[in-house]
C-alpha cells in the first residue's frame, strides 16, 4: 500500500499546516495593541457602537474563548464581517478572488510555457548565444521588482500596444445598448493582458533558469547517453528522456512559487488598479479593515497549502520512486 | 547539437571528479576565480561604496526641493528631479544607504536564526532535529510575502520593525541548508576524535563544526541580502514603509504615487528599480557561485525547493 501511505501522510501534513496557519492568523491579529474595533478608522462611531461591535465580534471574552469561537466560525465558513461595508468577509472577497484567479492563471500559463521553452532550448544548445541570451534574460527578469516592471509596462508597452492600464472594464462599455458577451470578453482580456504579462515575465525568469538547470542535469544522466546510443533522434531524446524527467522539479517549483506569485500579484494589481484580492488587501490595509485582511491572508495561505498538497500528489504520480 | 548532448554527459562526469579533488575551497579563492562571482561582487561593492560615501557626496537634505517638479535630466541634474522637485541622484544615493542597510541587517537576522536552528537540529539530531525541522516545514509553506505585508501592517512602520519582520520570515532555507551540512560534518573523523578527547558540545559546535559550516552560511547570507532588499520594496510600495527614510522601494512608490507616468518622467521611475535589479542580480550571482562551489550536495540536486534558489550558474556560462 505504498500509495495509500504516502497520500495519507501528505494529507495529514496539509491538515496540520492548515491548523498552524489558522492559529498564526488568529495570534497575529489578536496580539495587536488595541483590537480590530479600536483600530477602525471611523470618526462618527460612538463609544456605545464600538462596545456593541466588540460584543458582536466576541472581543470581550478571554483569548482562549475567542480562539474557540474563531475556529467554530471558520468551520461554518464564517470569517466575520468587513468593518467598513458590514458585509460578510467571504461575500466581499469572492468577486476579487475570481478576478485574481483569472489574471494569475493567464500570467502563470504564460510563464510556464515560455519558461519551459526557453529553458529547454538553453540546455539543449548549451554554451551558444541562444543559451546566453536565455540565461541572462531569465536572470534579468528574475531580479526585477514586479511593481517596477509593471510601471515600465505602463510607461512603455501600454501606449505602444494601445492597451488600458487601469481597472478591469471599460466604463463606456454597455452604455449604448447591451454589449455582447464577446465584447465583454475582449474588454476583460484587454484589461488583463498587462498585469498578467508583468506577472508572467517575472515568473518566466525564475522558471527558465530552473528548467535550464534541471534539463542540464538530466541531459548529463547515463540514460540519456543510452537513449542516444539506441539511435533515438535528438528531439525524441530531449523530449521523452530529458524533459519528462526534468518535469519533476518543475512541478515542485511551480507549487512553491505560488506564495511569491500571490505576493507579486498584490503589488501588480495595485499598479494596474486591477480589482483583485491584492487590491482588496491594499485597501483593507489603508482603512484598517482587519477582518478583510485576516480573511484574505487566510485564503491566500490556504491556497498555497492546497497547491503544495497538489504538487506532492502530482509528484507521486509522476515519479514512481517516491514513497512515503 | 549531438555534441552538446554528449558534452552534457562528459561535463557531468568531469564535474564529479573536479568536485572531489578541488573541494574545500575558501571564499576568497572562489571570489577571485569565478567570473560570475567577480561580476556579482563588483556590483555589490560599487553600491556599498556609494552608500558609504553618501554622507560626503550628498551635502544637505536629499529631499530638499531644488527646482520644478519632474524637471527632465540636465547637466546640473543628470537624472532630473522627482515629483517633489528633489535631485534624483541624491535620492538614489540616500536610498542605497537604507536599502542596503535593510538588506544586510535583515539577512543577518535570518542567517542568525536559520544558522542556529540548523546547527542545533543537525548537531543534536533525534527529537531536537525532528521538532525543529517540523517547525521549519510549517513555516516554509506559509506564503512569505503576504505574511510580511500583514505583519508590517499590524506591527508598524519603523525601519527596525521592517528589518525584524523580513529577518524572522526568511530563515527557513538557511536552516535546512546548514542542517544538511552539519549532518555530514558531524560524522567526520576529526569531530569524533575531538569528542573522544573529551570536548564538550559547546566546544565541538563552536570550535570544530561552525568553522566548517561558516563559508556556506556566508554564501547563503549574501543571497538573503537580495531577497531582503526585494521584500523591502514590496512592503514599502504598499505604503507600509518607514515614512521618515528614503529607500529605493520608497522611490518606486513615490514615482507611482506622484503620477510620474502621467508626466512621462521616466527618469523618476527607471533608476530606483534598476538599482534594485542590479543589486539583486549582483547578490544572486555572487551568492550562488559561492554556494555552488561550497555545497557538495548541489552536485546531486541542482535545485532546492524554494523560490530564489536557482542553481545552475556556476561554470555553465563559460562551459565549452
Amino acid at each position: 500500500m505504498r500509495g495509500f501511505d504516502y497520500v495519507s501522510k501528505r494529507v495529514l501534513f496539509a491538515v496540520l499546516t492548515v491548523f498552524v496557519a489558522i492559529t498564526l492568523n488568529f495570534v497575529l491579529f489578536r496580539t495587536l495593541s488595541g483590537d480590530a474595533v479600536s483600530a477602525l478608522r471611523c470618526r462618527q462611531c460612538t463609544q456605545a457602537f464600538k462596545e456593541y461591535q466588540r460584543q458582536q465580534l466576541g472581543l470581550d471574552q478571554s483569548k482562549w474563548e475567542q480562539y474557540k469561537l474563531y475556529l467554530q466560525d471558520l468551520a461554518h465558513g464564517d470569517m466575520g464581517k468587513s468593518l467598513r461595508s458590514e458585509q460578510p468577509v467571504t461575500h466581499e472577497l469572492w468577486p476579487p478572488i475570481k478576478n485574481t484567479m483569472a489574471m494569475v492563471a493567464l500570467g502563470t500559463a504564460f510563464s510556464i510555457v515560455f519558461g519551459i521553452l526557453v529553458g529547454v532550448v538553453c540546455a539543449w544548445r548549451r554554451g551558444t548565444w541562444a543559451d546566453k541570451g536565455g540565461l541572462w534574460s531569465g536572470l534579468a527578469f528574475y531580479s526585477m521588482p514586479p511593481q517596477w516592471l509593471g510601471l515600465l509596462m505602463v510607461l512603455f508597452v501600454a501606449g505602444w500596444l494601445g492597451l488600458p492600464t487601469a481597472g478591469i472594464k471599460d466604463p463606456t462599455l454597455g452604455i449604448l445598448g447591451d454589449a455582447s458577451w464577446w465584447d465583454v470578453f475582449v474588454d476583460r482580456m484587454r484589461h488583463m493582458i498587462l498585469p498578467a504579462l508583468t506577472l508572467g515575465l517575472v515568473l518566466y525568469g525564475e522558471y527558465a533558469l530552473v528548467v535550464r538547470s534541471a534539463m542540464l542535469e538530466t541531459l548529463g544522466e547515463d540514460y540519456v547517453l543510452t537513449a542516444r546510443a539506441k539511435g533515438l533522434s535528438n528531439w525524441r531524446t530531449v523530449r521523452t528522456h530529458g524533459l519528462r524527467n526534468a518535469l519533476l522539479p518543475i512541478v515542485t517549483l511551480v507549487a512553491l512559487s505560488l506564495g511569491f506569485i500571490i505576493g507579486g500579484s498584490i503589488t501588480i494589481e495595485y499598479v494596474f488598479s486591477y480589482p483583485g484580492i491584492g487590491l482588496e488587501v491594499v485597501e483593507a490595509i489603508d482603512q484598517r479593515d482587519y477582518p478583510i485582511l485576516q480573511g484574505a491572508f487566510l485564503l491566500l495561505t490556504l491556497s498555497v497549502i492546497g497547491a503544495n498538497l497538489l504538487a506532492d500528489l502530482l509528484y507521486f504520480k509522476l515519479d514512481p520512486r517516491v514513497s512515503g | 547539437m549531438s555534441a552538446s548532448i554528449q558534452g552534457g554527459a562528459a561535463a557531468a562526469t568531469e564535474g564529479v571528479d573536479v568536485s572531489a579533488s578541488r573541494r574545500p575551497r575558501s571564499i576568497r579563492q572562489i571570489a577571485l576565480r569565478e567570473p560570475t562571482a567577480i561580476a556579482g561582487l563588483a556590483i555589490i561593492a560599487f553600491f556599498v561604496l556609494v552608500a558609504l560615501l553618501e554622507p560626503i557626496l550628498v551635502t544637505g537634505d536629499p529631499k530638499a526641493k531644488v527646482g520644478p517638479i519632474f524637471e527632465p535630466p540636465s547637466a546640473t541634474y543628470p537624472l532630473g528631479l522627482d515629483g517633489g522637485g528633489a535631485n534624483m541622484v541624491d535620492l538614489l544615493m540616500a536610498g542605497a544607504r537604507v536599502s542596503l542597510l535593510v538588506g544586510f541587517c535583515a539577512a543577518l537576522v535570518s542567517a542568525f536564526i536559520g544558522g542556529t536552528v540548523g546547527l542545533l537540529a543537525g548537531f543534536y539530531g533525534g527529537k531536537v532535529d525532528v521538532t525543529l525541522m517540523r517547525m521549519t516545514d510549517y513555516v516554509i509553506v506559509i506564503p512569505d510575502i503576504p505574511l510580511m505585508i500583514v505583519a508590517a501592517a499590524l506591527f508598524g512602520r519603523s525601519l527596525t520593525n521592517i528589518i525584524i519582520i523580513i529577518g524572522i520570515i526568511y530563515w527557513t532555507t538557511t536552516a535546512r541548508l546548514i542542517r544538511a551540512q552539519v549532518l555530514s560534518v558531524r560524522e567526520r573523523v576529526y569531530v569524533k576524535r575531538a569528542r573522544a578527547l573529551g570536548a564538550g558540545n559547546g566546544r565541538l559546535i563552536f570550535k570544530h563544526i561552525l568553522p566548517q559550516v561558516a563559508p556556506l552560511l556566508v554564501a547563503n547570507t549574501v543571497l538573503l541580502v537580495a531577497y531582503a532588499i526585494f521584500a523591502e520594496t514590496f512592503i514599502t510600495f504598499l505604503g507600509l514603509g518607514d515614512p521618515s527614510v528614503i529607500s529605493w522601494g520608497r522611490l518606486i512608490e513615490n514615482a507611482f504615487n506622484d503620477d510620474a507616468i502621467l508626466n512621462d518622467a521616466w527618469w523618476a521611475i527607471i533608476p530606483p528599480g534598476l538599482c534594485v535589479t542590479l543589486v539583486v542580480l549582483g547578490a544572486t550571482l555572487f551568492g550562488q557561485s559561492l554556494e555552488d562551489a561550497l555545497n557538495p550536495r548541489l552536485r546531486v540536486g541542482h535545485l532546492s525547493v524554494r523560490r530564489f534558489k536557482v542553481r545552475p550558474l556556476r561554470g555553465k556560462l563559460d562551459a565549452e
